[in-house]
Protein backbone atom coordinates (compact mmCIF):
# COMPACT_ATOMS: atom_id res chain seq x y z
CA UNK A 1 0.00 0.00 0.00
CA UNK A 2 0.95 3.43 -0.90
CA UNK A 3 1.45 4.93 2.73
CA UNK A 4 1.42 9.34 3.36
CA UNK A 5 3.64 10.79 5.04
CA UNK A 6 1.53 10.94 8.45
CA UNK A 7 0.36 7.14 7.94
CA UNK A 8 3.87 6.29 8.19
CA UNK A 9 4.74 8.23 11.32
CA UNK A 10 1.40 6.86 12.89
CA UNK A 11 2.93 3.28 12.19
CA UNK A 12 6.22 4.45 13.86
CA UNK A 13 5.10 5.69 16.73
CA UNK A 14 5.42 9.34 16.45
CA UNK A 15 1.88 9.94 18.19
CA UNK A 16 1.85 6.99 20.36
CA UNK A 17 1.50 2.90 20.65
CA UNK A 18 -2.47 3.22 20.70
CA UNK A 19 -2.81 5.04 17.30
CA UNK A 20 0.08 2.86 15.84
CA UNK A 21 -1.04 -0.08 17.01
CA UNK A 22 -4.65 1.31 15.17
CA UNK A 23 -2.74 1.68 11.84
CA UNK A 24 -1.06 -1.31 12.29
CA UNK A 25 -4.31 -3.46 12.27
CA UNK A 26 -5.37 -0.88 9.74
CA UNK A 27 -3.04 -1.22 7.21
CA UNK A 28 -3.02 -5.03 7.63
CA UNK A 29 -6.71 -5.10 6.63
CA UNK A 30 -6.11 -2.29 3.85
CA UNK A 31 -3.28 -5.48 2.08
CA UNK A 32 -6.46 -7.97 3.20
CA UNK A 33 -9.06 -6.27 1.15
CA UNK A 34 -6.35 -4.84 -1.65
CA UNK A 35 -6.71 -1.34 -1.41
CA UNK A 36 -3.83 1.18 -2.91
CA UNK A 37 -4.03 3.75 -0.21
CA UNK A 38 -5.58 5.31 3.00
CA UNK A 39 -8.41 8.11 2.85
CA UNK A 40 -9.72 10.16 6.00
CA UNK A 41 -13.20 9.50 7.51
CA UNK A 42 -14.69 12.95 9.25
CA UNK A 43 -16.79 10.48 12.12
CA UNK A 44 -16.70 7.33 13.66
CA UNK A 45 -19.58 5.20 15.28
CA UNK A 46 -17.98 2.12 17.31
CA UNK A 47 -20.05 -0.61 18.19
CA UNK A 48 -17.15 -2.39 19.66
CA UNK A 49 -18.27 -0.70 23.26
CA UNK A 50 -20.77 -3.84 23.40
CA UNK A 51 -19.36 -6.77 26.20
CA UNK A 52 -19.30 -9.78 24.04
CA UNK A 53 -16.66 -11.46 25.21
CA UNK A 54 -13.52 -10.88 27.19
CA UNK A 55 -11.52 -10.49 23.86
CA UNK A 56 -13.37 -7.55 23.50
CA UNK A 57 -12.65 -6.25 27.19
CA UNK A 58 -8.87 -6.77 26.58
CA UNK A 59 -8.86 -5.09 23.57
CA UNK A 60 -10.62 -2.00 24.61
CA UNK A 61 -8.60 -2.21 28.28
CA UNK A 62 -5.37 -2.62 25.99
CA UNK A 63 -5.96 0.90 24.30
CA UNK A 64 -7.26 2.65 27.14
CA UNK A 65 -4.30 1.54 28.93
CA UNK A 66 -1.98 3.20 26.23
CA UNK A 67 -4.15 6.22 26.52
CA UNK A 68 -5.64 6.43 23.10
CA UNK A 69 -7.88 9.69 22.74
CA UNK A 70 -10.19 9.44 19.67
CA UNK A 71 -9.36 12.58 16.92
CA UNK A 72 -12.70 12.65 15.21
CA UNK A 73 -16.05 12.91 16.62
CA UNK A 74 -17.06 9.46 17.70
CA UNK A 75 -20.76 8.05 18.95
CA UNK A 76 -20.82 4.76 20.65
CA UNK A 77 -23.30 1.94 19.53
CA UNK A 78 -26.00 0.35 22.46
CA UNK A 79 -24.04 -1.56 24.91
CA UNK A 80 -24.60 -4.14 27.07
CA UNK A 81 -25.93 -2.11 30.18
CA UNK A 82 -28.84 0.09 30.85
CA UNK A 83 -25.85 2.21 32.78
CA UNK A 84 -28.34 4.67 34.70
CA UNK A 85 -30.48 2.25 35.84
CA UNK A 86 -28.45 -1.09 36.20
CA UNK A 87 -30.38 -2.79 38.89
CA UNK A 88 -33.39 -2.79 37.13
CA UNK A 89 -33.27 -6.02 34.31
CA UNK A 90 -32.12 -8.56 37.28
CA UNK A 91 -28.07 -8.14 35.43
CA UNK A 92 -25.55 -10.52 37.79
CA UNK A 93 -23.26 -8.32 39.51
CA UNK A 94 -20.58 -9.67 37.37
CA UNK A 95 -22.29 -9.22 34.12
CA UNK A 96 -22.84 -5.14 35.58
CA UNK A 97 -19.07 -4.90 36.33
CA UNK A 98 -17.64 -6.22 33.24
CA UNK A 99 -20.08 -4.09 31.23
CA UNK A 100 -19.57 -0.71 33.25
CA UNK A 101 -15.81 -1.68 32.43
CA UNK A 102 -16.55 -1.75 28.79
CA UNK A 103 -18.11 1.26 29.00
CA UNK A 104 -15.42 3.01 30.60
CA UNK A 105 -12.68 2.18 29.10
CA UNK A 106 -14.40 3.95 25.60
CA UNK A 107 -15.18 7.21 27.66
CA UNK A 108 -12.15 7.30 28.38
CA UNK A 109 -10.84 7.31 24.86
CA UNK A 110 -13.07 10.42 24.65
CA UNK A 111 -16.46 8.74 22.51
CA UNK A 112 -19.63 10.60 22.74
CA UNK A 113 -21.85 8.35 24.88
CA UNK A 114 -25.01 8.26 22.53
CA UNK A 115 -25.27 4.54 23.13
CA UNK A 116 -27.26 3.89 20.49
CA UNK A 117 -27.30 1.59 17.66
CA UNK A 118 -29.41 4.38 15.62
CA UNK A 119 -27.04 7.19 15.93
CA UNK A 120 -28.52 8.88 12.54
CA UNK A 121 -31.50 9.82 14.83
CA UNK A 122 -29.49 11.71 17.21
CA UNK A 123 -27.69 15.02 16.44
CA UNK A 124 -24.43 13.54 15.42
CA UNK A 125 -25.75 12.64 12.10
CA UNK A 126 -23.38 12.59 8.89
CA UNK A 127 -23.66 14.29 5.60
CA UNK A 128 -24.35 13.32 2.01
CA UNK A 129 -21.05 12.62 0.53
CA UNK A 130 -19.16 12.49 3.39
CA UNK A 131 -16.49 9.96 3.83
CA UNK A 132 -17.31 8.20 8.02
CA UNK A 133 -16.63 4.17 9.20
CA UNK A 134 -19.30 3.26 10.95
CA UNK A 135 -20.01 0.34 12.62
CA UNK A 136 -23.16 -1.68 13.45
CA UNK A 137 -24.81 -3.55 10.17
CA UNK A 138 -28.23 -1.15 10.58
CA UNK A 139 -26.46 1.98 11.13
CA UNK A 140 -24.00 1.17 8.61
CA UNK A 141 -26.70 0.10 5.60
CA UNK A 142 -29.04 3.62 7.07
CA UNK A 143 -25.69 6.46 6.58
CA UNK A 144 -25.25 4.88 2.95
CA UNK A 145 -28.44 4.47 1.69
CA UNK A 146 -30.89 6.95 3.66
CA UNK A 147 -28.43 9.58 3.91
CA UNK A 148 -25.78 9.03 1.26
CA UNK A 149 -23.07 9.18 3.53
CA UNK A 150 -19.90 6.78 2.56
CA UNK A 151 -18.90 3.56 4.98
CA UNK A 152 -17.61 0.11 4.73
CA UNK A 153 -18.91 -2.25 6.97
CA UNK A 154 -16.76 -1.60 10.03
CA UNK A 155 -16.94 -3.02 13.24
CA UNK A 156 -15.09 -4.71 15.78
CA UNK A 157 -11.52 -3.17 16.49
CA UNK A 158 -11.94 -1.24 12.74
CA UNK A 159 -13.92 1.61 14.02
CA UNK A 160 -12.04 2.79 17.24
CA UNK A 161 -8.86 2.08 14.95
CA UNK A 162 -10.65 4.34 12.41
CA UNK A 163 -11.39 6.62 15.23
CA UNK A 164 -7.74 7.22 17.00
CA UNK A 165 -5.84 7.59 13.72
CA UNK A 166 -8.80 9.27 11.07
CA UNK A 167 -7.63 7.12 8.50
CA UNK A 168 -9.50 3.68 6.68
CA UNK A 169 -8.34 1.63 3.61
CA UNK A 170 -9.83 3.26 0.19
CA UNK A 171 -11.80 0.43 -1.05
CA UNK A 172 -15.23 -0.64 -1.24
CA UNK A 173 -18.15 1.43 -0.50
CA UNK A 174 -15.99 4.58 0.43
CA UNK A 175 -15.68 4.88 -3.85
CA UNK A 176 -18.25 5.96 -5.67
CA UNK A 177 -18.28 3.26 -8.82
CA UNK A 178 -18.73 0.41 -6.25
CA UNK A 179 -22.07 2.00 -4.94
CA UNK A 180 -24.16 1.35 -8.22
CA UNK A 181 -26.62 -1.05 -7.82
CA UNK A 182 -26.49 -4.58 -8.29
CA UNK A 183 -29.98 -6.16 -8.66
CA UNK A 184 -33.32 -4.60 -9.31
CA UNK A 185 -36.22 -5.72 -6.99
CA UNK A 186 -39.79 -4.70 -8.34
CA UNK A 187 -42.51 -4.61 -6.18
CA UNK A 188 -45.82 -6.17 -8.17
CA UNK A 189 -49.69 -5.58 -7.00
CA UNK A 190 -48.86 -4.60 -3.26
CA UNK A 191 -52.10 -3.81 -1.85
CA UNK A 192 -51.77 -0.30 -0.44
CA UNK A 193 -52.37 -0.63 2.62
CA UNK A 194 -49.69 -2.97 3.33
CA UNK A 195 -47.28 -0.45 2.03
CA UNK A 196 -48.17 1.72 4.69
CA UNK A 197 -48.00 -0.44 7.38
CA UNK A 198 -44.41 -1.01 9.70
CA UNK A 199 -44.22 -4.28 9.50
CA UNK A 200 -44.09 -4.80 5.43
CA UNK A 201 -40.79 -2.78 5.74
CA UNK A 202 -39.38 -4.86 7.94
CA UNK A 203 -40.43 -8.02 5.96
CA UNK A 204 -39.17 -6.72 2.64
CA UNK A 205 -35.97 -5.74 4.66
CA UNK A 206 -35.79 -9.97 5.71
CA UNK A 207 -36.56 -11.03 2.49
CA UNK A 208 -34.13 -8.73 0.45
CA UNK A 209 -31.49 -9.65 3.21
CA UNK A 210 -32.06 -13.25 1.83
CA UNK A 211 -32.05 -12.57 -1.79
CA UNK A 212 -29.41 -10.13 -2.30
CA UNK A 213 -26.90 -11.19 0.22
CA UNK A 214 -23.94 -8.94 -0.16
CA UNK A 215 -24.89 -7.38 -3.59
CA UNK A 216 -26.68 -3.78 -3.45
CA UNK A 217 -30.23 -4.20 -4.27
CA UNK A 218 -32.09 -1.21 -5.83
CA UNK A 219 -35.84 -1.42 -5.31
CA UNK A 220 -38.69 0.32 -7.37
CA UNK A 221 -42.40 0.64 -5.97
CA UNK A 222 -41.96 1.79 -2.34
CA UNK A 223 -44.50 5.03 -2.12
CA UNK A 224 -43.28 8.54 -1.83
CA UNK A 225 -44.13 9.24 1.61
CA UNK A 226 -42.16 5.98 2.99
CA UNK A 227 -40.61 7.53 6.47
CA UNK A 228 -36.63 7.57 7.60
CA UNK A 229 -38.48 4.85 10.14
CA UNK A 230 -39.72 2.67 7.20
CA UNK A 231 -36.53 2.73 5.68
CA UNK A 232 -34.99 1.96 9.16
CA UNK A 233 -37.14 -1.30 9.46
CA UNK A 234 -35.68 -2.29 5.87
CA UNK A 235 -32.40 -1.85 6.49
CA UNK A 236 -32.23 -3.53 9.51
CA UNK A 237 -33.98 -6.54 8.04
CA UNK A 238 -31.54 -6.62 4.92
CA UNK A 239 -28.45 -6.31 7.36
CA UNK A 240 -29.62 -8.67 9.56
CA UNK A 241 -30.60 -12.05 6.79
CA UNK A 242 -28.11 -10.50 4.18
CA UNK A 243 -24.87 -8.50 4.08
CA UNK A 244 -26.74 -5.95 2.25
CA UNK A 245 -24.33 -2.57 3.47
CA UNK A 246 -26.26 -0.18 0.62
CA UNK A 247 -29.83 -0.22 -1.14
CA UNK A 248 -31.10 2.32 -3.37
CA UNK A 249 -35.27 2.80 -3.02
CA UNK A 250 -35.84 4.44 -6.64
CA UNK A 251 -37.29 7.92 -6.23
CA UNK A 252 -36.73 7.68 -2.62
CA UNK A 253 -32.92 7.58 -1.35
CA UNK A 254 -30.54 10.41 -2.32
CA UNK A 255 -27.94 8.00 -4.49
CA UNK A 256 -31.47 7.02 -6.95
CA UNK A 257 -33.90 9.94 -8.40
CA UNK A 258 -34.43 7.39 -10.73
CA UNK A 259 -33.55 3.60 -12.03
CA UNK A 260 -31.18 5.06 -14.48
CA UNK A 261 -29.36 7.01 -11.91
CA UNK A 262 -29.80 3.82 -9.26
CA UNK A 263 -27.53 1.51 -11.61
CA UNK A 264 -25.37 3.70 -13.37
CA UNK A 265 -24.60 1.92 -15.87
CA UNK A 266 -24.47 -1.47 -14.38
CA UNK A 267 -26.78 -4.83 -16.21
CA UNK A 268 -28.63 -6.12 -13.64
CA UNK A 269 -31.12 -9.00 -13.09
CA UNK A 270 -35.21 -7.94 -12.10
CA UNK A 271 -36.68 -9.94 -9.77
CA UNK A 272 -40.17 -9.59 -8.85
CA UNK A 273 -41.74 -9.33 -5.41
CA UNK A 274 -45.44 -10.24 -5.09
CA UNK A 275 -47.71 -10.12 -2.09
CA UNK A 276 -46.91 -14.15 -1.64
CA UNK A 277 -42.94 -13.76 -1.68
CA UNK A 278 -43.52 -11.28 1.26
CA UNK A 279 -45.88 -14.00 2.90
CA UNK A 280 -43.25 -16.13 2.56
CA UNK A 281 -40.68 -14.21 3.85
CA UNK A 282 -42.91 -13.01 6.73
CA UNK A 283 -43.86 -16.36 8.24
CA UNK A 284 -39.96 -17.58 8.38
CA UNK A 285 -39.73 -14.43 10.57
CA UNK A 286 -41.76 -16.20 12.93
CA UNK A 287 -40.54 -18.61 14.83
CA UNK A 288 -43.23 -19.59 17.60
CA UNK A 289 -46.90 -20.43 16.57
CA UNK A 290 -49.95 -20.84 19.16
CA UNK A 291 -51.67 -17.75 21.21
CA UNK A 292 -48.77 -18.28 23.64
CA UNK A 293 -47.67 -14.89 24.39
CA UNK A 294 -44.76 -13.62 27.35
CA UNK A 295 -43.42 -10.32 26.02
CA UNK A 296 -43.86 -7.59 23.67
CA UNK A 297 -40.25 -6.25 23.03
CA UNK A 298 -39.95 -3.70 20.77
CA UNK A 299 -36.86 -1.54 19.57
CA UNK A 300 -34.44 -3.21 16.80
CA UNK A 301 -33.18 -0.70 16.15
CA UNK A 302 -33.81 1.23 19.29
CA UNK A 303 -36.98 2.83 19.04
CA UNK A 304 -37.18 6.65 17.90
CA UNK A 305 -38.91 9.26 18.72
CA UNK A 306 -41.55 9.13 16.53
CA UNK A 307 -41.97 5.31 16.48
CA UNK A 308 -42.69 6.06 20.57
CA UNK A 309 -44.87 9.14 19.92
CA UNK A 310 -46.72 6.13 18.23
CA UNK A 311 -46.65 4.10 20.42
CA UNK A 312 -48.32 6.34 22.86
CA UNK A 313 -50.93 6.70 20.61
CA UNK A 314 -51.91 3.01 20.29
CA UNK A 315 -51.76 2.27 23.86
CA UNK A 316 -53.38 5.61 25.68
CA UNK A 317 -55.89 4.39 27.96
CA UNK A 318 -55.64 0.90 27.57
CA UNK A 319 -53.56 -1.47 29.60
CA UNK A 320 -51.11 -3.85 28.93
CA UNK A 321 -52.27 -7.73 30.10
CA UNK A 322 -50.21 -8.13 33.36
CA UNK A 323 -48.90 -11.57 32.13
CA UNK A 324 -47.15 -9.87 29.20
CA UNK A 325 -44.55 -8.14 29.97
CA UNK A 326 -43.72 -4.86 27.53
CA UNK A 327 -40.47 -3.68 26.82
CA UNK A 328 -39.55 -0.68 24.10
CA UNK A 329 -35.46 -0.80 24.09
CA UNK A 330 -33.90 2.73 22.80
CA UNK A 331 -31.85 5.33 24.03
CA UNK A 332 -31.69 8.19 26.41
CA UNK A 333 -32.12 11.03 24.23
CA UNK A 334 -35.57 9.70 23.13
CA UNK A 335 -36.42 8.91 26.77
CA UNK A 336 -35.80 12.34 27.50
CA UNK A 337 -37.59 13.44 24.55
CA UNK A 338 -40.71 11.74 25.93
CA UNK A 339 -40.41 13.31 29.13
CA UNK A 340 -40.62 16.72 27.91
CA UNK A 341 -43.24 15.82 26.23
CA UNK A 342 -45.43 14.75 29.19
CA UNK A 343 -45.64 11.11 27.25
CA UNK A 344 -43.78 9.13 29.13
CA UNK A 345 -46.06 8.66 31.57
CA UNK A 346 -48.26 7.25 29.34
CA UNK A 347 -46.69 4.70 28.60
CA UNK A 348 -46.05 3.75 32.18
CA UNK A 349 -49.23 3.59 33.01
CA UNK A 350 -50.31 1.70 30.24
CA UNK A 351 -47.57 -1.15 31.72
CA UNK A 352 -44.36 -0.06 29.38
CA UNK A 353 -41.25 -0.38 30.56
CA UNK A 354 -38.60 1.49 28.73
CA UNK A 355 -34.75 0.47 28.41
CA UNK A 356 -32.06 2.57 27.85
CA UNK A 357 -28.73 2.11 26.44
CA UNK A 358 -28.77 -1.78 25.00
CA UNK A 359 -31.27 -4.13 23.95
CA UNK A 360 -31.83 -7.60 24.59
CA UNK A 361 -29.58 -9.66 21.97
CA UNK A 362 -26.64 -7.29 23.76
CA UNK A 363 -27.58 -8.19 27.42
CA UNK A 364 -29.34 -10.75 29.67
CA UNK A 365 -32.24 -8.81 30.38
CA UNK A 366 -35.36 -11.32 29.90
CA UNK A 367 -36.48 -12.79 32.49
CA UNK A 368 -35.95 -17.06 32.21
CA UNK A 369 -40.04 -16.87 32.09
CA UNK A 370 -39.90 -15.38 29.01
CA UNK A 371 -39.96 -18.16 26.39
CA UNK A 372 -41.93 -16.52 23.54
CA UNK A 373 -42.24 -12.24 22.59
CA UNK A 374 -43.36 -10.82 19.66
CA UNK A 375 -42.06 -7.66 17.93
CA UNK A 376 -42.33 -6.30 14.83
CA UNK A 377 -38.15 -5.96 14.56
CA UNK A 378 -37.23 -8.23 12.00
CA UNK A 379 -33.86 -8.19 13.24
CA UNK A 380 -35.27 -9.23 16.88
CA UNK A 381 -37.00 -11.77 14.91
CA UNK A 382 -34.31 -13.09 12.77
CA UNK A 383 -31.58 -13.13 15.53
CA UNK A 384 -33.39 -14.13 19.21
CA UNK A 385 -33.96 -17.83 18.60
CA UNK A 386 -30.02 -18.52 18.03
CA UNK A 387 -28.27 -15.82 20.45
CA UNK A 388 -30.75 -15.63 23.58
CA UNK A 389 -33.28 -18.83 22.84
CA UNK A 390 -36.06 -17.49 22.63
CA UNK A 391 -38.90 -17.59 20.35
CA UNK A 392 -40.33 -15.16 18.44
CA UNK A 393 -44.08 -14.10 16.92
CA UNK A 394 -43.62 -11.51 14.13
CA UNK A 395 -46.24 -8.70 13.92
CA UNK A 396 -46.73 -5.32 13.23
CA UNK A 397 -46.74 -2.65 15.64
CA UNK A 398 -50.54 -2.79 16.37
CA UNK A 399 -50.62 -6.33 16.26
CA UNK A 400 -47.70 -6.19 19.22
CA UNK A 401 -50.04 -3.97 21.51
CA UNK A 402 -53.41 -5.60 20.62
CA UNK A 403 -51.61 -8.97 21.49
CA UNK A 404 -49.94 -7.45 24.80
CA UNK A 405 -53.14 -5.86 25.88
CA UNK A 406 -55.48 -9.06 25.66
CA UNK A 407 -52.50 -11.47 26.89
CA UNK A 408 -52.42 -13.84 23.62
CA UNK A 409 -51.01 -13.79 19.57
CA UNK A 410 -53.22 -11.88 18.19
CA UNK A 411 -52.75 -11.00 14.44
CA UNK A 412 -54.02 -9.02 11.44
CA UNK A 413 -54.16 -10.94 8.71
CA UNK A 414 -56.42 -9.12 6.16
CA UNK A 415 -53.67 -6.62 5.10
CA UNK A 416 -51.55 -9.48 3.46
CA UNK A 417 -54.03 -11.00 1.92
CA UNK A 418 -54.82 -10.22 -1.54
CA UNK A 419 -58.65 -9.74 -2.06
CA UNK A 420 -58.37 -6.89 0.32
CA UNK A 421 -58.63 -2.72 -0.75
CA UNK A 422 -58.35 -0.02 0.56
CA UNK B 1 -2.44 -35.76 -1.83
CA UNK B 2 -3.15 -33.33 -3.86
CA UNK B 3 -2.10 -29.35 -4.35
CA UNK B 4 -3.59 -25.80 -5.14
CA UNK B 5 -1.97 -22.43 -4.19
CA UNK B 6 -3.76 -20.11 -1.63
CA UNK B 7 -3.35 -16.13 -1.61
CA UNK B 8 -1.88 -16.00 2.23
CA UNK B 9 -3.84 -13.00 3.97
CA UNK B 10 -2.36 -14.17 7.34
CA UNK B 11 1.06 -17.16 6.86
CA UNK B 12 0.80 -19.83 8.75
CA UNK B 13 1.12 -23.67 9.17
CA UNK B 14 -1.49 -25.87 9.87
CA UNK B 15 -3.34 -29.33 9.32
CA UNK B 16 -6.07 -31.37 10.10
CA UNK B 17 -9.59 -32.73 9.38
CA UNK B 18 -11.69 -30.21 6.87
CA UNK B 19 -14.95 -28.73 7.86
CA UNK B 20 -16.53 -27.85 4.42
CA UNK B 21 -19.18 -25.49 3.73
CA UNK B 22 -20.49 -23.56 0.43
CA UNK B 23 -22.39 -21.40 2.85
CA UNK B 24 -21.44 -17.89 3.80
CA UNK B 25 -21.55 -18.25 8.03
CA UNK B 26 -22.07 -15.10 10.23
CA UNK B 27 -19.82 -15.78 13.34
CA UNK B 28 -22.06 -14.12 15.73
CA UNK B 29 -24.89 -16.07 16.76
CA UNK B 30 -23.30 -18.76 14.10
CA UNK B 31 -19.89 -20.00 16.34
CA UNK B 32 -20.09 -20.85 20.08
CA UNK B 33 -16.63 -19.33 20.78
CA UNK B 34 -16.74 -21.49 23.87
CA UNK B 35 -16.78 -24.78 22.48
CA UNK B 36 -16.24 -24.13 18.71
CA UNK B 37 -19.23 -25.52 17.52
CA UNK B 38 -22.01 -23.99 14.63
CA UNK B 39 -24.74 -23.11 16.66
CA UNK B 40 -26.60 -21.62 14.00
CA UNK B 41 -30.18 -23.14 13.00
CA UNK B 42 -30.13 -21.72 9.97
CA UNK B 43 -27.04 -23.14 8.19
CA UNK B 44 -26.45 -26.39 7.04
CA UNK B 45 -23.52 -27.31 9.53
CA UNK B 46 -25.78 -26.80 12.27
CA UNK B 47 -23.92 -28.73 15.62
CA UNK B 48 -20.87 -29.45 13.77
CA UNK B 49 -17.39 -28.53 15.76
CA UNK B 50 -14.93 -26.73 13.89
CA UNK B 51 -12.34 -25.90 16.53
CA UNK B 52 -8.99 -27.26 15.71
CA UNK B 53 -9.89 -28.10 11.91
CA UNK B 54 -9.47 -27.13 8.75
CA UNK B 55 -12.46 -25.00 8.30
CA UNK B 56 -12.89 -23.92 4.30
CA UNK B 57 -15.86 -21.93 3.92
CA UNK B 58 -16.71 -19.12 1.27
CA UNK B 59 -16.52 -15.89 3.92
CA UNK B 60 -18.45 -14.57 6.90
CA UNK B 61 -21.71 -12.69 6.40
CA UNK B 62 -23.56 -10.90 8.87
CA UNK B 63 -22.21 -9.01 11.87
CA UNK B 64 -19.49 -7.60 11.56
CA UNK B 65 -19.43 -8.34 15.64
CA UNK B 66 -17.84 -11.84 14.23
CA UNK B 67 -14.71 -10.87 14.29
CA UNK B 68 -14.52 -10.68 17.86
CA UNK B 69 -16.61 -13.81 18.11
CA UNK B 70 -13.48 -15.37 16.16
CA UNK B 71 -10.94 -13.36 18.81
CA UNK B 72 -12.63 -15.20 21.29
CA UNK B 73 -12.30 -18.26 19.99
CA UNK B 74 -8.25 -17.85 18.92
CA UNK B 75 -7.72 -16.75 22.86
CA UNK B 76 -9.82 -19.57 24.16
CA UNK B 77 -7.99 -22.55 21.94
CA UNK B 78 -11.28 -23.14 20.30
CA UNK B 79 -10.08 -21.07 16.74
CA UNK B 80 -10.42 -23.29 13.60
CA UNK B 81 -6.43 -24.55 13.11
CA UNK B 82 -6.91 -22.85 9.67
CA UNK B 83 -9.27 -20.76 7.55
CA UNK B 84 -9.21 -21.30 3.90
CA UNK B 85 -12.07 -18.81 1.96
CA UNK B 86 -12.78 -18.03 -1.33
CA UNK B 87 -13.58 -14.39 -0.62
CA UNK B 88 -10.71 -11.90 0.56
CA UNK B 89 -13.28 -11.81 4.35
CA UNK B 90 -12.41 -8.45 6.51
CA UNK B 91 -14.52 -9.63 9.18
CA UNK B 92 -12.59 -13.11 9.39
CA UNK B 93 -9.22 -11.80 8.61
CA UNK B 94 -9.59 -9.01 11.51
CA UNK B 95 -10.30 -11.34 13.83
CA UNK B 96 -7.13 -13.30 13.51
CA UNK B 97 -4.88 -9.69 12.67
CA UNK B 98 -5.68 -8.70 16.32
CA UNK B 99 -5.29 -12.29 17.33
CA UNK B 100 -2.07 -12.02 16.65
CA UNK B 101 -1.66 -8.55 17.96
CA UNK B 102 -3.11 -9.18 21.45
CA UNK B 103 -2.52 -12.33 21.94
CA UNK B 104 0.38 -13.23 19.72
CA UNK B 105 -1.38 -16.35 18.67
CA UNK B 106 -1.39 -16.88 14.63
CA UNK B 107 -4.96 -18.22 12.93
CA UNK B 108 -3.42 -19.21 9.47
CA UNK B 109 -5.99 -17.83 6.69
CA UNK B 110 -5.62 -18.03 2.65
CA UNK B 111 -7.86 -17.76 0.12
CA UNK B 112 -8.15 -19.98 -3.18
CA UNK B 113 -9.94 -19.77 -6.66
CA UNK B 114 -13.54 -20.67 -7.10
CA UNK B 115 -12.48 -24.01 -9.20
CA UNK B 116 -9.68 -24.76 -6.00
CA UNK B 117 -12.64 -24.02 -3.82
CA UNK B 118 -15.00 -26.63 -5.07
CA UNK B 119 -11.67 -28.88 -5.25
CA UNK B 120 -12.10 -28.91 -1.64
CA UNK B 121 -15.36 -30.21 -1.38
CA UNK B 122 -14.51 -33.46 -1.09
CA UNK B 123 -11.12 -33.07 0.74
CA UNK B 124 -10.86 -34.86 4.46
CA UNK B 125 -7.62 -33.71 5.20
CA UNK B 126 -5.53 -30.75 4.67
CA UNK B 127 -1.81 -29.45 5.22
CA UNK B 128 -1.25 -25.72 4.97
CA UNK B 129 2.09 -24.19 4.48
CA UNK B 130 3.29 -21.06 5.32
CA UNK B 131 3.77 -19.99 1.96
CA UNK B 132 -0.32 -20.57 0.91
CA UNK B 133 0.13 -24.35 -0.34
CA UNK B 134 -3.27 -26.25 0.22
CA UNK B 135 -1.72 -30.02 0.00
CA UNK B 136 -5.13 -31.91 0.41
CA UNK B 137 -6.78 -35.57 0.18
Amino acid sequence: MNLNQRDEQLLNGNFGPAPQMAMRILTQLGEVVGADEMLDVEQVHVDGCIYESEAHLDFAEKLAALNARVIVPTTLNATSLDLRHPDAWGYSAQWKSKAQRMANAYLAMGCTPTWTCAPYQTEFVPKFGQQIAWAESNAIVYANSVIGARTNRYGDFTDICAALTGRVPKYGLHLKENRRGQILFELVNIPAALLRDDAFFAVLGHFLGKRAGDQIPVILGLPRNTTQDNLKALGAGAASSGGVALFHAVGITPEAPTLEAAFGGNSYERVEITLRDLNDARAELSSANGSQLDAVILGSPHFSLQESLRLVELVRGQKINLSVEFIVTTNRIVREALHARGVLQTLTDAGVRLCEDTCILLSPMLRKEIRVLMTNSAKYAYYTPNLIDRRVVFGSLRDCVASAVQGRVVRDEGMWSAGREE
Amino acid sequence: MEMIQGQVLIAGGAQGQVVFTDEPLSFWGGYDARDGMIIDKHHALYGAHVAGKIFVLPSARGSSTGSGILLEAIRLGNAPAALILKRRDAILALGAIVGRELYNKILPLVVVSDTDFERLHKARFVRLQHDGVVEYE
